[in-house]
């Protein structure tokens, strides 16, 4: 391969890579909180996705986007309140089981609502066609719209748990729910909010991979299996690591691609995700247990 | 003097057939230490619990500033001004010492989390006075030194220090504070006794939880004695010291 080669499976791997790692930061910000692994995330990017291209046939592109993401953020943390709080002797196990039921009926849903054909937002800027040349690759200027917004999440959220009120206190939360509940945090109220926060950067990132991929109502099911395996590869709540395991299977599968037949690219999320619960189930980044926690 | 800041009425609370608590009606003075002491399985760490609200009484009553706040959920406990600490610390493991105390801000802080997503101005002065409030609360407890590491790096003695500073943080006007020497050598102890002294002269009523005697003796104004979950005495430390029936319960305990 040349060089232009080498960017542009490299471009492209690390596109659906940052979505991936989006999708995967969704998983810890609720595995977090609560320690549920919610099966629902993928359909987040959906509903997001789909909401938006309805509402771009009546607002500006933008509104319809800022829409689409309030909408599912509603939607997120109403799926907490009415399915999650209310389970009774809710063990994780029970609630993962309920966001795997949740994420059935959204899907079954969305085929009633937007049908079994693919839509798509139209690009951001310019057209399909309009591409910008980097070391001689030709890429979309979608990708960059990807990658941007990709940044711009991971790093207000950073900046969200490190320097807010609330983010510490979903912090704390995580850290020991007893002790967060006795400095008077609501943790009810976290846990809402940890759902909300999910659902609406899945509903951004499912808005701005759209024109590239397109939007089906089933492709909730295959974003999760790949934000999971991210999410296990960088090591569960590892928000940070679960970027670089983003782009890592971003690339890889890229990597499959351009070596051998597209057919293998789906393969790899799953041999990736076997290898790692096999050989290293708490994470390639994960910490070496240093801290003793007390009962 | 006479204030009463605390008061339970015949508090009974059981776990599956183990009567914890019982019957248990006391009131704690604003302004003083009162300690809680008896044998092991007495009740008082449920007596805390059913406080705090992390365990809700079946029967009876806990008034705090003559408000009713039986049952309360313990993060609306917190926010009216009842501070905890652990038998067992629980800090927040993988955060900063700092961070840890400015989370103890919580309830003094106004910035409801729509506010705080959107980073509206005002939170970022209120979280600027969070951070400056906590400093100040590390240096008085000289802490300051290990602001920055990761609370579960710090040592035992020193972890204990930085829950009390959290705990301080959410300015209570009730300490509760559950074995607070366990595991502190002597001197830290000594040490102990004197900053739960210092806390009290600031206005910050205490209610201890501990095993430790002469700390109990040396610093409390007042002790209530528990036995399986009954209420046995109540009185300044030299009539308790004296109190037979307290004398048999420790004597018994020990040589049975």
């Amino acid at each position: 391969m040349n060089l232009p080669q080498i960017m542009q499976y490299g471009l492209s791997g690390i596109t659906v890579g940052s979505v991936y790692a989006i999708v995967a930061v969704g998983f810890n910000i609720i595995y977090n909180t609560t320690g549920i692994i919610n099966f629902a995330q993928g359909e987040f990017l959906i509903v997001g996705a789909m909401t938006a291209i309805s509402l771009s046939h009546v607002v500006p592109l933008p509104v319809a986007i800022l829409g689409a993401v309030l909408i599912t953020t509603a939607l997120g943390g109403l799926i907490e309140l009415v399915f999650i709080r209310r389970v009774r002797d809710a063990s994780v196990l029970r609630l993962i089981i309920v966001t795997i039921g949740l994420s059935i009926v959204i899907r079954e849903a969305m085929l009633h609502i937007w049908d079994e054909k693919p839509w798509s937002l139209p690009y951001f800027t310019g057209t399909s066609s309009t591409t910008v040349s980097i070391l001689g690759a030709y890429i979309s200027v979608q990708v960059l719209w990807v990658l941007g917004v990709s940044a711009v999440i991971v790093t207000a959220l950073t900046l969200f748990f490190r320097y807010t009120t609330t983010g510490r206190a979903m912090r704390a939360c995580s850290d020991d729910r007893m002790a967060a509940r006795l400095c008077g945090i609501n943790d009810r109220w976290m846990v809402t909010l940890s759902f909300m926060l999910s659902a609406g950067i899945g509903a951004l990132a499912g808005c701005v991979i759209s024109p590239i991929t397109q939007t089906q109502y089933d492709m909730g099911a295959t974003l999760a299996i790949k934000g999971f395996t991210v999410a296990i590869l960088g090591g569960l709540g590892n928000s940070m690591a679960a970027v670089a395991a983003g782009l890592f299977l971003g690339l890889l599968e890229a990597l499959v691609v351009s070596q051998f037949a597209s057919a293998y690219k789906e393969v790899v999320a799953i041999v990736v995700l076997l290898l790692i619960l096999v050989f290293r189930p708490s994470g390639l980044f994960a910490r070496r247990a240093t801290s003793v926690r007390t009962a | 003097m006479s204030d009463i800041l605390l008061e339970t009425r015949n508090l009974h609370r059981s776990f599956g057939g183990v009567h914890a608590v019982r019957d248990v009606s006391m009131k704690v003075q604003a302004g003083t230490i009162k300690a809680v002491i008896g044998p092991n399985g007495a009740g008082k760490t449920t007596l805390f619990n059913l406080i705090a609200g992390t365990v809700a009484p079946q029967q009876g009553e806990v008034f705090f500033r003559g408000k009713r706040i039986t049952a309360w959920k313990p993060h609306a406990v917190a926010s009216l001004g009842i501070a905890r600490t652990f038998q067992t610390t629980k800090l927040f493991p993988h955060m900063t010492v700092h961070e840890n105390v400015m989370v103890g801000r919580h309830p003094r802080t106004r910035a409801g989390f729509v506010a705080g997503m959107l980073s509206l101005p005002w939170t970022w002065r209120e979280d600027r006075e969070t951070q400056i409030k906590a400093a100040d609360i590390l240096q008085d407890l000289d802490l300051a030194s290990c602001s920055q590491e990761i609370a579960s790096n710090l040592s035992f003695g020193r972890q204990r220090l930085v829950e009390f500073a959290r705990a301080l943080a959410t300015e209570p006007e009730l300490l509760l504070l559950d074995e607070p020497a366990a595991g502190l050598n002597i001197y830290e102890t000594q040490e102990l006794s004197k900053l739960i002294l210092k806390i009290r002269d600031r206005g910050v009523t205490c209610l201890i939880v501990e095993h430790d005697m002469s700390l109990v003796m040396n610093i409390s104004d007042d002790v209530l004695v528990l036995d399986q979950g009954r209420w046995v005495a109540e009185g300044p430390p030299a009539a308790i010291q004296r109190n037979p029936d307290v004398i048999r319960i420790y004597l018994g305990d020990e040589h049975a």
